[in-house]
């Protein structure tokens, strides 16, 4: 009986003399290769798109700020809160605290319209009915120019990305929303961060003015530091007063932008796998061709005595290591061409200002490494059953 | 490998029909034949009688449809082709007219290929190598690929390669066709050696009566059938 170390050494000798011959095939074996290369980079390089706004998204949120909204929302829009509710909130565990107390800011938001610089058209920009612990919470928030609203008046400070996409929003300027009137005060940066793309006021103006009652839709909350989220999170959740669910901003800003980051990945995906039906075609026309240039050859080897498994895991390892040899050219390509490349030129709605980088991480390089692996196996399967079936008397006549 | 009466090789009343679309070639029909241990045969015939047809069923390379073909006591007709390969890596050495030799490999490693099916170790297979390649007289063009040889020195490596893991029998098929008269005299008085001074038990097909002199017995495939006189 063959033993398996035995068997072993079938398949490695076979293999090993497929590889060999590999050069007698350069340009199909070639035009394989670039084609999964040509996958993988593809592939690559979508994801780390998709990969680098996410990240950067989580970048714009912090780690030690929390969001409470009530349970079941995703967004602040589907979300709302009693003025009841937000002082429990504020007296929970675990928040930073000054002078005035706790840092957490009850808030609400509506969308107005307002006419694009650009184009005059209108479009959508939240507005933020802010608490007056607001600034404290958000870091990086900075006054750029005029000064902050009075609480209790009809004013209003616009961040700079929304100050410099919209017009009538410059200092001085009014802005009729219905019955209402709005001064700008002042404009402000944030870092970057999504907040700049809007305008915000004192909660308390906004409630009225949007009949609003005396509700809220969330309070965002700075913590005293970044582990005592899940003790702040532990009291709200068992806290039979409140229905809430409180994440970290940073989480938040990630699951925001899941739709995008989706969308990215799919048309990532679509793309790639049309590409990778080329790459197929094309690894399985070099096996079709390397089998077939050595029908005699491996007849041959079978004549001998060594067995059909042999064969056909030979002829799928020598499309693997075709495959694999393409996928890893494809994914160093990917990260020289790729990594770090600065996308500075979206102007996503609502994140006017979103810079981000894209990111080629090694799992994502190890993923289309699998893909160029599969797409190598598939290709070198037919061909292989091929050799392997066909009966050696026949193969042994052809020349 | 059991022989009853010396009898090696017992093929009984074998049909082999091909089949190509909806026509169907009789090219064996109730043939019989026995070949005794240690003989060397000769198969001749005319182009397209069924002489590598019948060569194969003896190797166990194609199956017959119908008839028993017995090797030494085994039944060959009845083993599956997984069972088949293992038998064939054993008892069965092959020698191509067109040599068959991988031309990526050396002289020796073609020649070792077969042992690579044996329980052999690195070392010991290297001596059979080198056992193989002294009786084929080529001792010293065991590292050359067969490009760099000639007709006749690629045949004899081929022959070492079907000696090396000393065969019960061994099948040639037109060992000579490719070669001129005097690489082709060269082969055949190996193979007369071989069997003379080894013991070897041959079957070979040929078209060469020149060639078929050298065996010790004379076989004519005509119309399906054996006869052992030139039916002409
Ligand atoms: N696999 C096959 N499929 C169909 N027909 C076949 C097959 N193998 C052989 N034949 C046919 O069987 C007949 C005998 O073929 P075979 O190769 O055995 O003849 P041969 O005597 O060896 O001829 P040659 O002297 O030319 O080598 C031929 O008519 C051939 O076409
Ligand atoms: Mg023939």
């Amino acid at each position: 009986m063959i033993s398996i170390a035995n068997w072993f050494s079938q398949v490695a000798s076979i293999t090993l003399v497929n590889l060999r011959t590999v050069t007698e095939r350069k340009g199909s074996a070639l035009t394989a290769a670039v084609g999964i290369a040509g996958v993988v980079l593809v592939l690559i390089g979508v994801l780390s798109i998709a990969e680098g706004f996410r990240h950067a998204m989580r970048a714009t949120g912090a780690d030690d700020v929390a969001l409470v909204l009530r349970t079941g929302a995703d967004t602040e829009m589907t979300s709302g809160l009693q003025r009841e509710e937000t002082r429990v909130i504020a007296d929970a565990p675990g928040l930073a605290r000054d002078d005035n107390g706790a840092l957490a800011s009850p808030e609400l938001f509506v969308i107005i319209n307002l006419p694009k610089r650009s184009t005059g058209t209108d479009a959508n920009v939240p507005m933020r009915g802010v608490g007056p612990s607001a600034r404290a919470v958000r870091a990086n928030v900075k006054l750029e120019q005029g000064r902050w609203f009075e609480p209790g008046r009809n004013e209003v400070v616009v961040g700079a990305g929304a100050a410099r996409a919209f017009a009538g929003t410059d200092v001085g300027h009014t802005i009729k929303l219905g019955t209402h009137e709005w001064l700008v005060v002042g404009v402000f940066s944030a870092g970057g961060g999504a907040a700049e793309s809007e305008i915000w006021t004192d909660a308390a103006v906004l409630q009225p003015a949007y009949h609003r009652g005396d509700t809220y839709q969330s309070v965002l909350a700075r913590l005293s530091s970044t582990g005592s989220f899940q003790a702040f999170k532990d009291a709200l959740t068992s806290n039979p007063r409140l229905s809430v669910k409180v994440l970290r901003q940073s989480e938040f800003f990630a699951e925001q932008s899941t739709f995008l980051t989706n969308f990215i990945r799919g048309i990532g995906f679509f793309i790639a796998f049309m590409m990778a039906l080329g790459a197929f075609f094309a690894a399985l026309n070099t096996m079709y061709g390397a089998v077939a240039a050595r029908v005699r050859e491996i007849a041959t080897l079978r004549a001998l005595g060594f067995g059909t498994f042999a064969v056909i895991v030979s002829v799928l390892l020598e499309s693997l290591v075709v495959a694999i040899i393409g996928g890893a050219s494809g994914a160093v390509i990917a990260y020289l061409a790729f990594n770090g490349y600065q996308a500075t030129t979206m102007n996503w709605q609502t994140f006017s200002q979103v810079a981000f980088a894209f990111r080629v991480t090694p799992s994502l390089m190890i993923q289309a490494i699998v893909w160029a692996s599969i797409i190598g196996l598939l290709g070198g399967l037919f061909p292989a059953i091929h050799a392997a079936r066909t009966p050696i008397a026949t193969a042994l006549r052809e020349t | 490998m059991s022989t009853t009466d010396g009898v090696l090789v017992r093929v009984k009343e074998v049909d082999k029909v091909f089949r190509r679309g909806s026509e169907e070639i009789h090219v064996l029909t109730g043939l019989n034949l026995e070949v005794k241990a240690g003989e060397f045969l000769a198969l001749m015939g005319p182009s397209g009688s069924g002489k590598s047809t019948l060569l194969n069923l003896i190797g166990g390379l194609d199956r017959a449809t119908r008839g028993t073909v017995e090797i030494g006591g085994d039944r060959v007709d009845q083993m599956s082709d997984h069972a088949l390969s293992g038998w064939r890596a054993r008892h069965i050495g092959l020698v191509f007219q067109f040599y068959n030799l991988l031309p990526v490999l050396t002289a020796e490693r073609n020649v070792e290929l077969p042992l690579l099916l044996t329980h052999l170790s690195k070392a010991e297979r290297r001596k059979h190598v080198e056992v193989a390649l002294g009786m084929v007289g080529l001792s010293h063009r065991t590292r050359h690929y067969p490009r760099q040889m000639s007709g006749g020195e690629q045949q004899r490596v081929g022959i070492a390669r079907a000696i090396v893991t000393d065969p019960t029998i061994l099948l040639c098929d037109e060992p000579t066709g490719d070669l001129d008269r005097k690489s082709g005299d060269e082969i055949l008085a190996l193979l007369q050696a071989l069997s003379r001074d080894h013991g070897k038990t041959i079957v070979m097909v040929t078209h060469d009566p020149h060639a078929s002199a050298r065996a010790s017995r004379t076989v004519y495939l005509n119309k399906g059938q054996l006869f052992s006189e030139n039916p002409g």
